[in-house]
């Protein structure tokens, strides 16, 4: 799977760091970074739950 | 709408069976006017991400939750009130200071925060007021931290912030504290023209964009949304967690700050505590549920009653679960407006929730819960004080 994330959108909510801290991040001014974009099947759950949390609807997962 | 003396922590009666029917429902508020009333958790998440449905409060068909959130949203333009992109715009000015990072920083100040009052309630006897002798000062001065507000103007700042925390302060005087609160804000931000510190204000300043009124208002707002909320948190939490021992016991017995973590974001949804809906208006047609929204009409989207939908949440979502997972509630809104404040919040909560209990064992109410009084008209529910001892 996938990370794509819309930096555009981010509103700097931290939701995806809470939920998935291996795959994001916030920089300086507090707006979602992707640490990894590729991710192995065992750690879908949490990205899932960042992209869901996600208040902007900014992240979004598709296929490798 | 009223909740029932007896449970005064459940949703209101009338809420949940708009709910049972149908998760979009016509409603008449209180000045008379109708609105679409959003109670289901898929269509409320739906309404909240939806450009159309607009926060715009000049616009016509806006629904205010109470005539004080008229009076103070007209004044007062700001962040929750505009759309994107001028949202988005006033929104990443200061997004840099409250971002996960920077609350993890603050954990130890609001830990010494939270222990400093704790010292003070047992040095002072076996019983006290735990919304204005705890959760109202712990509340202030964590605003302080993030706003940059000096020691010396602590006090005269923590006074203010108390009066407007006060539920029920009557309209007059709390527009007259709200002036006053504006003015000592525009002392601080004079200041910080000459010499910017930490903190929201400083950083604003330094940043050179914004005239002082803009300044003014974004930290009144930071007072506004902030302070009651962590406030009544931390009250109605404990008072939560009074009434369910076999819950509270987890808390206190618990050293992992997982589990802590997670207790604070059930306790979030259960009690849901911005409780008046999140207020929009449609800009444009749109759809939600199979029912059609038409241009100009206000909706209120009702996240407290989202937030129990059993569609969304495993078991009894009227029970107080703290090994639920509940980190999708809406306690903190969702959308572009969601809660800036969230990640602040959520270490305060933590901290505070993680010590009091622990530090005082055999805390208990001091009154019968029947005689506790609420405010139900204010944008947070709240009490107005939780009489405990120990
Ligand atoms: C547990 C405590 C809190 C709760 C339950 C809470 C709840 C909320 C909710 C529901 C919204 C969304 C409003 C909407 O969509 O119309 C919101 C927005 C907001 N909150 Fe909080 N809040 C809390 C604490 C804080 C704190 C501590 C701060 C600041 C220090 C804060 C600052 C804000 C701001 C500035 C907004 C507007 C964001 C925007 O429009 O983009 N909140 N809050």
């Amino acid at each position: 799977m996938r990370i794509h994330l819309d930096r555009d959108k981010c509103i700097g909510s931290g939701q995806c760091v809470l939920a998935a801290p291996e795959w994001f991040d916030q920089d300086e001014d507090g707006i979602a970074v992707v640490l990894v974009e590729s991710v192995p099947e065992k750690e879908w759950d949490e990205v899932n739950r960042a992209a869901y949390t996600c208040p902007a609807l900014a992240i979004s997962l598709g296929s490798e | 709408m009223d909740r029932t003396p007896q449970c005064p922590l459940d949703l209101p009666v009338e809420l949940r069976e708009l709910a049972e029917r149908s998760p979009v429902s016509r409603v008449r508020i209180w000045d008379g006017s109708t609105a679409w009333l959003i109670t289901g958790y898929a269509e409320a998440r739906a309404v909240l991400t939806d450009p159309r449905a607009s926060s715009d409060q000049r616009l016509p068909g806006y629904t205010f939750a109470a005539p004080q959130a008229k009076a103070f949203h007209t004044r007062n333009r700001s962040m929750p009130t505009v759309d994107d992109p001028e949202h988005a715009y006033l929104r990443r000015m200061v997004t840099a200071d409250f971002s996960h990072r920077k609350a993890e920083a603050l954990r130890p100040v609001f830990q010494r925060t939270v222990d400093e009052l704790v010292d003070a309630m047992l040095a002072a006897g076996n019983t006290a007021d735990l919304f204005a002798d705890l959760a109202v000062p712990m509340s202030s001065k964590a605003i302080c931290e993030v706003l940059g507000v000096h020691h010396s103007e602590g006090e005269r700042f923590a006074a203010l912030g108390r009066i407007m925390a006060v539920p029920g302060s009557p309209d007059a005087v709390h527009s007259r504290v709200v002036e006053d609160m504006r003015a000592l804000l525009g002392s601080l931000v004079r200041q910080a023209r000459t010499e910017p510190g930490d903190g929201v204000i400083g950083h604003l300043v330094r940043a050179g964009e914004l005239p002082d009124e803009e300044i003014i208002a974004t930290a009144l707002l930071v007072m506004a949304a902030g302070h009651g909320a962590t406030a009544h948190m931390t009250t109605l939490g404990t008072m939560a967690l009074l009434t369910h021992p076999d819950q509270l016991a987890l808390v206190r017995d618990s050293r992992d700050p997982a589990f802590i973590a997670n207790a604070v974001e059930e306790l979030l949804r259960y009690l849901s505590v911005a409780h008046l809906g999140r207020r929009r208006v449609a800009k444009e047609d749109l759809e939600v549920a199979g029912v059609l929204i038409r241009k100009g009409e206000g909706i209120i989207v009702a996240t407290d009653t989202a937030n129990h939908d059993p569609r969304a949440f495993d078991g009894d979502p009227d029970a107080l679960d703290l090994h639920r997972d509940a980190r999708h509630h809406l306690a903190f809104g969702f959308g572009v407006h969601q809660c800036l404040g969230q990640q602040l919040s959520r270490v305060l909560l933590q901290v505070v929730y993680g010590t009091l209990y622990r530090r005082i064992p055999t805390l208990e109410l001091a009154i019968p819960v029947d005689q506790i009084s609420y405010k139900l008209d204010l944008a947070i529910y709240g009490v107005n004080e939780l009489p405990v001892k120990w």
